[in-house]
């Protein structure tokens, strides 16, 4: 829509702006990126009083500083974009932080408008604010609403349209920052205004400001533009910085800082805010937090409830995935009867239905992680897990939130890593999510559960619940001390600040819990479904290509051939047989030998396929952990999906397909053959552990952490890591056995 | 009387007012964009299990910080 009004929505987190642009678009809404980071950028339509809007729903930040990615992308939209207005979400009930804010975005002179939010909240704690004095001090329309029940919309939009078509040049906001300060900022404001430095993108006063408070985005802009002016300030900012540390023992940043929020508390005392209660009044949420941050009952009731998530995610999800499972084996199904036999049909069934199926097998698994996590981050509670685990997860360079990723990864055996890498986006710490979101696939998922089962089966039958155990503890204790290695060497930097705030517990609404899961459900289809199709084939075809050659296609029908005229009633016996009809004994008989010739050429042809070469290859290495090329091979096939890796060890060893659930004489084949052991298969185990993820869940890597960089590094790292674990385990293994 | 110490020295339920940060870059900015400059009135409501981090009530709002971080805010609370 190009003649339409931009109108930007801002404010602190935990404002009620999500809840505001639900309000605003409904279901009219989008959500993507911003270019070039993995900030969310929410957009959506509405119409008011026949004017068409679109609304951007800026990233919820506490300031306007380069601080943090979601503060830059929020200011940059504001001096770039240059929406007609925007509408600043004002905690009613947390006024005086709030406006930090939005005294900012006034110094930033753009045209803004100030919604009370949660009015009704302020109301009940006894509070009254003159929202028309507030207006009249700060010099922008100031409207109470409260965004949950859209009290108070029509007012706003209202008033924001009214500010819009104006478009007139809003005169930025100026306070007194002291006389050091103040003098310093005339003198490079007029230097500023002299040499159009910056002015076209930001006022010149606001520029003075960034650079005393050594902003290094406006620092690095200005040294682009014009290097001789911006030598000219950063002295001034010198010599300032250096009076005020010595006279006063600060720096100007801190400064700066400390007047805003005096300039705020002198708005205040006009009779902005009355209170008819004494302040220490104990609000509901400190009553709620007497319990569920308990030192005792606290922790415990943190473990039931994420438990509770566990079981929610995988447990009522488990019928949904269920349907998508007999819908793509329907459509295999289907493809079967309706391709002849071939290249074709195997593509169709093995790459496309396969591949797709896969990746929408997921979607029911993500939409009830994101209900459940939309559940605890809107209700406040995932601050408080946060609260209860920091100091344990930051031993390991991690973040209290850190839990939540891990746990739903497969931290209690079963999970699923794909929507644990996509939970991290609760995490607002952008080291640590990095941290999390790449050691979380180390957790045992639900397709790594029947590789080990089928291991456990074969060699250590006897003490599955506890060796089960002692594989969940091994998962937690790798993938922690991983983060602690990757922290200490490839994303290393302090632990981010913890500053954080405890929201009040709300009670979330329905239609923002639903918009919620909704949105990221739809975002992981779109982005994940077209990567996954791709890679999936070419999965597909490296288990296929190069066929057998002609010779021992031949080879293999003269056995067909000779086994079938070596028996010929029996051979036209099971020509005429139907599917499940009962065989002579010579019949099924030559039924089995003819079985046993197809295992025989699937064998064949997947050791003489790309997998299989590679598989081969790399014996001479992987003989180092006891694994053989069928081993390799089936590793290889993992990468698509581990419980691959189960029925890629059946046709590498003759057995067909074999099906994930029912192993039948798998388990029985690997403990009678010669070259495995309880050594092999504990090295297995461990590798298949920890090496590379599937790709499915690579690709969410790299959706979340933004770049391919960090999918590779994952493949890579985590095979490294694996091998050497299965090596040390098979060489350390061997010298006691 | 009153007195001054660190504010990783308070006990739960005790009240006090800021009266330096000296924290700078990212902490430092962190901590004042969220209220605690010199003059705020504060009340510290728990602690977390393991003693850390710390949860204070500001005068409309409750908020985190990790011990180590605590450490570079002085307040003044009422003496014994």
């Amino acid at each position: 829509m190009n003649d339409s009004l931009t109108v930007a929505l801002a404010g602190n987190p935990n404002s009620g702006k999500t809840t505001m642009f639900n309000a605003l678009t409904g279901a009219r809404q989008h959500v993507g990126n911003y270019p070039g980071v993995t900030v969310e950028k929410k957009e959506g339509h509405c119409e008011h009083n026949s004017d068409k809007l679109h609304v951007v729903d800026l990233p919820g930040t506490y300031s306007l500083t380069a601080y943090s990615l979601e503060e830059v992308v929020a200011r940059d939209f504001l001096v770039h974009e240059r929406p007609e207005v925007t509408i600043d979400i004002v905690d009613a009930s947390n006024l005086e932080r709030n406006l930090y804010l939005a005294l900012q975005f006034l110094e930033l002179g753009i045209p803004v408008v100030i919604a009370l939010n949660m009015i009704d909240v302020a109301k009940s704690r006894g509070m009254s604010i003159d929202a028309d004095k507030l207006s009249e001090l700060l010099g922008v329309p100031v409207v109470p609403v409260v965004a949950r029940s859209s009290k108070g919309k029509t007012e706003l939009m209202d008033a924001a349209l009214s500010v819009a078509k104006k478009q007139q040049k809003q005169q930025p906001f100026e306070i007194s920052y002291g006389e050091d300060l103040d003098s310093a900022i005339s003198e490079m404001k007029a230097l500023i205004s002299k040499a159009h430095f910056l002015t076209d993108t930001y006022p010149a006063r606001w520029t003075a400001l960034k650079y005393l408070e050594e902003d290094k985005q406006i620092l690095e802009k200005g040294r682009e533009t014009d290097p001789q002016v911006a030598g000219k300030l950063e002295k001034i900012v010198e010599r300032v910085k250096h009076h005020i540390n010595t006279t006063m023992d600060t720096y100007p940043e801190a400064l700066i800082a400390d007047h805003r929020y005096g300039y705020i508390h002198a708005i205040m005392k006009q009779d902005i805010l009355q209170r008819d209660d004494n302040s220490d009044r104990m609000y509901f949420s400190d009553m709620i937090d007497k319990v569920l941050t308990n030192r005792i009952l606290g922790p415990v009731i943190m473990l039931l409830i994420l438990m509770g998530l566990y079981q929610f995610t995988f447990t009522y999800s488990e019928v949904p995935v269920g349907w998508c499972e007999s819908l793509f084996g329907w459509l295999g199904g289907v493809a079967d009867v309706a391709l002849p036999d071939g290249l074709l049909k195997s593509l169709v069934i093995s790459g496309v239905i396969d591949g797709v199926g896969g990746v929408m097998g997921f979607v029911p698994l993500i939409m009830f992680m994101f209900f459940g996590i939309a559940i605890l981050e809107d209700t406040g509670y995932l601050a408080r897990v946060a609260f209860m685990l920091d100091r344990v997860f930051r031993i390991f360079g991690l973040h209290g939130s850190s839990v939540m990723s891990y746990i739903v990864s497969g931290g209690i055996a079963g999970g699923c890593a794909v929507p644990g890498v996509m939970a991290t986006r609760t995490l607002r710490s952008p080291r640590e999510r990095l941290a999390t979101l790449l050691t979380a696939p180390f957790m045992n998922c639900g397709a790594k559960l029947p590789v080990m089962a089928l291991l456990i089966a074969a060699f250590f039958a006897k003490h599955e619940a506890f060796v089960m155990f002692v594989l969940t503890l091994l998962a937690w204790a790798v993938a922690l001390m991983a983060s602690r290695l990757l922290r200490s060497t490839v994303i290393t930097g302090e632990s981010t600040p913890f500053v954080m705030e405890l929201p009040p517990y709300r009670l979330p609404t329905m239609r923002g819990l639903l918009i919620h899961t909704w949105e990221r459900t739809w975002q992981y289809i779109r982005k994940a479904g077209t990567v996954i199709l791709g890679i999936s084939i070419l999965v597909w075809a490296m288990m296929t290509f190069p066929g057998l050659s002609d010779e021992s296609v031949q080879q293999f029908d003269q056995q067909r051939k000779a086994a079938r005229t070596a028996q010929p009633e029996a051979a036209q016996e099971l020509d005429a047989a139907a599917e499940d009809a009962e065989l002579s004994a010579a019949a099924g008989e030559l039924q089995e030998t003819l079985e046993g010739i197809d295992r025989k050429e699937a064998e064949t042809a997947l050791r003489n396929s790309v997998a299989g070469r590679v598989g081969t290859f790399l014996e001479g290495v992987s003989s180092l952990a006891g694994f053989d090329w069928r081993t390799n091979i089936a590793l290889v096939g993992g990468f698509a999906a581990k419980e691959v890796i189960v029925s890629t060890l059946g046709t590498a060893y003759s057995l067909g397909e074999v099906d994930p659930e029912e192993t039948g004489a798998l388990p029985d084949t690997l403990a009678a053959s010669p070259g495995w052991s309880p050594l092999v298969a504990l090295s297995l185990i461990v590798f298949v552990m920890f090496y590379a993820p599937c790709f499915v869940v690579v690709v969410c890597i790299v959706r979340e952490a933004g770049s391919w960089k960090w999918g590779a590094f994952s493949m890579v790292f985590n095979t490294v890591l694996a091998f050497a674990l299965a090596v040390a385990v098979y060489q350390l293994g061997g010298l006691f056995v | 009387m009153k007195k001054q110490h660190g504010l990783r020295q308070m006990k739960v339920k005790q009240k006090g007012v800021i009266v330096a940060v000296n924290a700078k870059g990212e902490l430092g900015r962190r901590i004042r964009d969220m209220g605690l400059v010199p003059g705020t009135e504060l009340k510290v409501t728990g602690r977390a299990p393991l003693k850390d981090p710390v949860a204070l009530r500001l005068k409309d709002f409750t908020l985190t910080l990790r011990n180590n971080e605590a450490d570079y805010i002085t307040v003044e609370t009422e003496g014994e």
